[in-house]
């Protein structure tokens, strides 16, 4: 039986894809963002951040590839997110901002999906089977040579997913996915990320998406988790919604 | 999560900080017009100069040190006119040898570039002293109250308003771009890739920034016009400047004339 409780302790240590312990932050102009906040993500596992403006979603998501750095530690995959690991860490968990804009960077589509595996230093026969996977996985193939400038929002955040799904990363983060989407583009993109075998972490507003999507929710407001649990649950407990500025349409 | 390094206002209760933005406004550009007018080498009028800023430095409660960490801003622009000090002049002082010849450093070449060192450092914690205790709103409308063309004055308003906006934006995309450099644990693999495509990229995002803030002054320009925007710019009255305040500008005026008059004497 103990053999048993022991197996099981470093089955759930081997899949644990993320795991903050009490991380807190300060803006340099001293305004506090987060506090001891600890999160424990399995691999594998979709989950929300969510909570109102302000509430820190956006400072944490930052630290989970050493953007910024904070008081506490943050590991990854069993890595920890220190200077020396960046580089590793950065190949683990995509990103995915807000703004598509801001991710594309590049002239081309096929330039900003193949960014991080060039730079990864990868072949160049491996990098064209990449961003040729990546493309396909979000469904835009026919947008390699195209100018990311001239797509539409919706476009322009599957091209965003792509060049990170062109990393082969573990775990996915992504910021306000749904934000400014169609019905149809934010339709479209929660079916895109429901079938990815990845780790998702997402911060939103949206919280039919998060029905949708994530299995488990957490509430961040004042720098702090103020709630973890089933979506099922969360979602349900109007109360608990309306004191964090959230509420189900 | 905002760029805010570069407003240089610090609030504060010093009577610098409370004084008239107008006053403090013409008494700067007065300040570094006398610093420029004084003739070379007149060290002990540039003595002067440097007491009396740093005393306005003192009273200003700003942290001396922390000006002239500041003032460091203006090395950079110093070093134009280093090459003075090897075209200038004719007593030759020493030579420093540079690959197959060597340069002659001059006398009077080395002097006129130290003049000019130490006059654009005054001149330049002048400036910082006005920028970092003036609310930059306050010194628009002082720039406007002593008939700077208003045009420029909106110009310099739009661009202050709207320069955080540019940094943060250029702050987003480097973060994205930092998010997806990643190394690979391959032995074996290069990362971070060729100097010429790293710099084609950071041009990509240069040109991706310049398109974007071009198409952003369309949007203000559209939003302004909504608003019955017709190029010129309307404000609401000043108040009068106080008897007292006219007559510190006055006497601060002598004084600059007296130390102008005194630097010449000198040299």
């Amino acid at each position: 039986m103990e053999d048993l409780l022991m197996s099981r302790a470093t089955d759930f240590e081997a899949s644990t894809a993320l795991r903050i312990e009490r991380l807190s932050f300060a803006y340099p102009d001293g305004h506090p963002a987060l506090h001891e906040v600890t999160l424990d993500v399995r691999q594998g596992e979709k989950v929300a951040i969510v909570g109102p403006n302000g509430a820190g979603k956006s400072t944490l998501i930052l630290h989970l590839n050493g953007i910024l750095t904070g008081h506490g530690t943050v590991q990854v995959c069993g890595l920890d997110v220190v200077k020396q690991n960046l580089g590793k860490v950065r190949g683990l968990v995509g990103m995915v901002f807000q703004l598509p804009d801001d991710q594309l960077f590049s002239p081309t589509v096929f330039d900003d999906v193949a960014f991080g595996p060039l730079y990864q230093g990868l072949p160049e026969a491996e990098v064209r089977t990449r961003v040729e996977q990546a493309l396909a996985a979000v469904g835009m193939s026919e947008y390699m040579h195209r100018v990311s400038h001239h797509l539409s929002v919706g476009e322009k955040k599957r091209i965003a997913v792509a060049t990170v799904l062109s990393m082969q990363p573990e775990m996915l983060v992504l910021d306000e996915p749904s934000a400014g989407l169609d019905p149809r583009a934010r339709r479209g993109l929660i079916n895109l990320l429901r079938d990815l075998p990845q780790t998702i972490l997402v911060t939103t507003h949206d919280l039919p998406l998060v029905r949708d999507l994530c299995p488990r929710t957490v509430i961040m407001d004042g720098g702090s988790i103020v709630a973890d649990g089933r979506t099922a649950d969360i979602l349900a407990d109007e109360a608990l919604l309306a004191a964090h500025g959230l509420e189900m349409p | 999560m905002h760029v805010h390094f570069l407003d240089p206002y610090r609030a504060g209760t010093s009577p610098v900080h409370a004084l008239d933005p107008r006053i403090k406004l013409v008494l700067a550009l007065a300040f570094i017009l006398t610093t420029t007018l004084t003739p070379i080498g007149a060290w002990a009028a540039y003595i002067l100069l440097f007491a009396l800023v740093l005393s306005v430095e003192i009273l200003s409660e700003l942290g001396v040190g922390k000006v002239l960490k500041r003032s460091s801003l203006a090395l950079p622009f110093v070093l134009a006119a280093l090459p003075l000090a090897f075209s200038f002049g004719t007593q030759k002082l020493f030579a420093i040898p540079v690959g197959f010849g060597e340069l002659t450093v001059f006398a009077e070449g080395l002097q006129r570039f130290a003049s000019i060192a130490v006059r654009s450092w005054i001149s330049v914690q002048v400036a910082i002293v006005l920028a970092s205790t003036t609310p930059f709103p306050d010194l628009m409308l002082a720039m406007r109250a002593v008939r700077v063309p208003r045009l420029l004055v909106s110009i310099f308003g739009l661009m202050w308003r709207y320069i955080f906006v540019m940094a943060d934006e250029a702050q987003r995309l480097m973060r994205a771009r930092e998010s997806r450099s990643a190394v690979l644990a391959m032995p074996g693999l290069k990362s971070g890739g060729s100097v010429g495509w790293r710099a084609r990229v950071t041009g990509g995002m240069a040109g991706n920034l310049f398109v974007r803030s071009l198409e952003r002054g369309d949007r203000i320009y559209s939003a302004m016009s909504a608003r019955g925007y017709d190029g010129e710019v309307r404000t609401l009255g000043l108040p009068r400047v106080s008897r007292g305040e006219w007559a510190l500008l006055i006497v601060a005026i002598l004084v600059l004339l007296g130390l102008l008059w005194l630097s010449f004497l000198l040299s």
